[in-house]
């Protein structure tokens, strides 16, 4: 539609070869850092020492630029800061601040780059490094792939100890007492005589001093706060329903709007009939749009009303109308056009499968919604002078450009407030709600418009989790997996989601890959061949992205093999797994669940590995074929995140990372008839409900010499260890997701 | 017509058969109570009438007549939390929250039916609240905590 015209269309240096051969930029813009959005209209007396610290004479602001969807990053990008800042919980306010460049996401760099994470050779350093130095020159403020602790860590804790040392210095000032005497606690510089200055009484001071640069880092043993069990800033409000998503914004004199789009994504409007809506009560405005119809009314459900009360006559959409043709289009894309890879190629795959009979297989995943629980919604008001913009979202760098292209404003002139966001998955980085909402409100200029998606809208506008097939053909010899030959067919995510971005990515697409080609296990011969589905449906990064499908594939068929074998699942994925972190979570996931002991009949047990994001998890679940069908009992988790920022949160969204995993791989597909979806609300499509939940015990390891973060990682070994444990219980194999297809589940 | 909401009696002017969801967030702004899904498949507009848990986008406002409705904002506040909430707090339930209004308000109308509720019995009465993050473990732990607390314990 319309953006893609006025945005220039951009290399984006992600996921590609292209990042070593065509890169070129100079030492002096890398060295450079970007300026401090805080010094814009710095009230006097107010002290800012870098993008992330300021305090005036009534309190101090920490900024928490990553994006918060659940996944407790306010909070812990606060507590980072903290640590070195000598701060409470409590004694601080946070936000999210505004968009700027200096909030670049240096964490993004890691999972483009074409080297296995277990991979710290100087070669791979030295890539990675590169890829940094290429993602600051691009400057994106984004939050996704699980980067936000790598971006954070060190940065944020720098930010903290950077203005503790400024503090100190404006103290040793306002007192004469030197700074080498000078302790800091609780928000106060601490005198040798014991009384305080409050942080706040040093503002005015500190805005005067130079920021004191080249502070050495706490060591780990001095922390207060990491690794320490926190109470997460925002838990109280959302626990007592007062913390204000965008869906809860209210303005004076706001109108409240929704939208019908054409429901075969991406195809035309020819007509449509608003006469029976225009007379309904509450009714403002029909706004028509490039592909459908926005109404404006007095309250959101009359919107809605009036929304239901239009008729349509849709145009087709791109890709084939029926699910049966998009699973031909990929089952037709093993073919040596499509290989969009070889990411593997261990010992000599094809000499030892032809040296044999080798077993064979075949796996599907299937297209899945985001469905967080907060429908998408944007509030803006546009006058002549500025645009506002409020809501939640991950794509923090490109909303206000995106807006300014539709209402003709200069991007300065656009302002975006970010939101606590009610649940993602992916499903917040996309621009389109927020484009379609600037649409309605440029043509009602002067009152602020809440655009709110209906369940049913959002359930038929969705990008879903792309789907994939494949197939695996496998050796064993003396009792162990000799060979495995791995080859998947999907459609490209990052083309399809970066397309709408306006951005091109050169080169393989490292999703069609992820999470089967990186598990670092020393297999005798091992091939991954990664082909290109030509795009089908609009897809989009849906938790864990690829490794959400591939890790299934990948693991299920390791798992036939084993049994094949006749070897011990755990023992041989043990004796296989050449990383040694990699090998102790296997180990530590074999201690917490008593791997090997007796089971009562009708029980299974199944393990899986992944690696993803850099993070490795096992995970062993145990089930029980009942008379009700298959019932989860429990699951043991270990992952290993380098260093365990907030326990209580890490364990959180480890079991609500399983519980995603193995509630989609049971329950959750999106099939296309008619070119829509044919799921329309959650009843059709809602992950696992309480009564489906099973006792999850979580164990985190720090043995990983990188800090990474856990929001994706637990979810692509779930599937794979029910199906494993499925097959241990009753001797089926389930090779396709959702399983629901094939067993009951209790 | 009028409508009382967490004690404070409304008159509102609206058609009868407009969700009291919609007429707690959009006419009165107590916009603790949320949207989900308007189909009775998620929970997250669970409010109370004369202290029981309804789904307020299924209840008709012309319907709730003398009831007093509560929400969330009604049940307890940052500064005088329910016992609930504060299990809730303590057990660091929440992920993105969004969900966790429609599930502190079951849990309080679970509590006040069955004030020691075995597993299962919190199993059932939880089912139709969807937590999309998976803060069920947490949930189940939390209520368990409330119940003691509620029984001074
Ligand atoms: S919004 Fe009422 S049950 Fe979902
Ligand atoms: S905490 Fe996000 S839906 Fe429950």
């Amino acid at each position: 539609m319309g953006r893609a015209r006025t945005i220039a269309r951009r290399t984006f240096l992600i996921g590609s070869a292209a990042l070593l051969g065509g890169v070129a930029f100079g030492v002096y813009k890398v060295k450079t850092p970007y300026p401090n959005p805080l010094e814009d209209g710095l009230a006097d007396g107010s002290a800012t020492f870098n993008p992330w610290v300021l305090i005036d004479s009534e309190k101090v602001t920490l900024i928490t630029p990553h994006a918060d969807k659940g996944q407790g990053v306010a909070s812990a990008q606060a507590a980072l800061i903290a640590e070195e800042l000598d701060i409470e919980f409590g004694q601080f306010e946070i936000s999210f601040g505004a968009p700027a460049k200096a909030y670049y996401n240096t964490g993004m760099a890691d999972e483009g780059v074409p080297f296995m994470a277990s991979d710290e050779s100087r070669m791979a350093e030295t890539v990675r490094g590169l890829a940094g130095s290429a993602m600051k020159l691009v400057a994106m403020q984004m939050t996704g792939g699980s980067t936000t602790m790598p971006d954070s860590f060190d940065k944020l804790r720098e930010a903290g100890a950077v203005a503790r040392e400024t503090l100190k210095a404006a103290a040793a000032q306002q007192s004469g007492v030197p700074v080498g005497q000078l302790k800091t606690a609780r928000g106060a510089v601490i005198l040798p005589d014991g009384s305080e200055i409050a942080y706040t009484a040093l503002a005015a001071t500190a805005a005067g001093i130079a920021p004191v640069t080249g502070v050495a880092l706490r060591d780990p043993s001095a922390w207060r706060l990491i690794g320490k069990p926190m109470q997460r800033l925002d838990m109280v409000a959302k626990s007592t329903g007062t913390l204000g998503y965008g869906l809860d914004i209210r303005h004076e004199g706001m109108l409240f709007a929704t939208i019908r789009r054409n429901p075969q994504k991406g195809g035309a409007m020819l007509s449509y009939n608003a006469a029976a809506a225009e007379g309904m009560a509450g009714v403002k405005k029909i706004v028509p749009l490039a592909d459908g119809v926005a109404v404006v009314a007095d309250n959101t459900w009359r919107a809605f009303q009036a929304a239901d009360a239009i008729t349509f006559d849709w145009g087709p959409a791109p890709y084939p109308p029926e699910q049966a043709a998009h699973w031909e289009a990929i089952a037709a894309s093993f073919t040596e056009d499509r290989l969009d890879k070889t990411w593997r190629d261990d010992g000599d795959t094809g000499a030892a499968l032809a040296a044999g009979t080798p077993f064979s297989a075949e796996y599907r995943a299937p297209y899945v919604a985001h469905q967080p629980l907060e429908p998408l919604n944007a509030t803006i008001l546009v006058t002549d002078e500025r645009v506002d913009i409020w809501c939640g979202h991950q794509t923090i760098s490109m909303i206000e450009g995106a807006v300014a292209a539709i209402t003709g404003h200069d991007t300065s002139q656009v302002h975006f407030h970010n939101h606590f966001i009610g649940g993602s998955f992916g499903h917040w980085l996309e621009l389109g709600f927020v484009e379609q909402a600037a649409e309605v409100a440029n043509q009602m200029r002067g009152v602020p418009i809440k655009l709110t998606y209906s369940r049913e809208e959002d359930f038929a506008q969705d990008f879903p989790r792309q789907p994939g097939i494949a197939r695996g053909q496998g050796i064993v010899k003396d009792g162990h997996v000799e060979a495995v030959d791995l080859q998947i067919a999907m459609p490209s995510v990052l083309g399809s989601q970066m397309g709408r971005l306006g951005i091109s990515i050169p080169g393989p697409d490292s999703q069609i890959s992820a999470g089967a080609w990186n598990n670092p296990y020393a297999l005798p011969n091992y091939r991954m061949r990664a082909y290109r589905v030509p795009e089908l449906a609009p897809v989009s990064s849906w938790r864990s992205v690829g490794a959400s499908a591939n890790g299934f594939f990948f693991d299920s068929f390791l798992d036939e093999l084993i049994h094949e074998a006749g070897a011990d699942p755990m023992a041989e994925r043990i004796r296989l797994m050449q990383h040694e972190v990699s090998r102790k979570v296997l180990e530590a996931v074999a201690e917490m669940s008593s791997w090997g002991g007796a089971l009562a009949p009708g029980k299974g047990r199944g393990v899986a590995f992944v690696e993803s994001f850099g993070v490795p998890v096992a995970e062993v679940v145990e089930v029980t074929d009942t008379e009700e069908g298959i019932r989860i009992d429990k699951v043991w988790v270990a992952a290993d995140v380098g260093t365990v920022v907030d326990p209580v949160n890490f364990e959180n969204l480890v079991q609500g990372g399983v519980i995603f995993g193995l509630g989609h791989a049971m329950n959750c597909e999106i099939t296309y008839a008619g070119g829509a979806a044919e799921q329309v609300n959650f009843y059709d499509a809602e992950g696992m409900r309480f009564h489906q939940c099973p006792e999850i015990v979580v164990r985190g390891l720090e043995n990983g010499h990188k800090v990474r973060g856990i929001g994706e990682p637990p979810v692509p070994p779930a599937a794979p260890a029910l199906a494993n444990a499925i097959f241990a219980a009753t001797g089926q194999r389930l090779r396709e997701m959702p399983f629901n297809k094939f067993v009951d589940f209790a | 017509m009028r409508l009382t909401v967490n004690g404070t009696s409304h008159e509102v002017d609206v058609e009868a058969d407009m969700p009291l969801l919609w007429v707690l967030r959009d006419e009165l702004g107590l916009t603790g109570t949320k949207y989900g899904c308007g189909v009775a498949s998620c929970g997250a507009c669970t409010v109370h009438i004369d202290g029981v848990a309804v789904l307020s986008c299924q209840t008709a406002v012309g319907d709730v007549g003398a009831g007093a409705v509560t929400t969330i904002e009604g049940l307890g506040t940052p500064d005088a939390l329910h016992a609930v909430q504060a299990a809730w707090i303590a057990h660091q339930v929440a992920q993105c929250g969004y969900c966790q209004s429609g599930q502190i308000m079951q849990a309080a109308s679970l509590l006040a039916e069955n004030p020691s509720p075995s597993d299962a019995e919190i199993d059932e009465a939880m089912d139709g609240n969807l937590c999309r993050c998976g803060t069920y473990p947490r949930i189940r732990a939390a209520v368990q905590t409330a119940a003691r607390s509620l029984q001074g314990a």
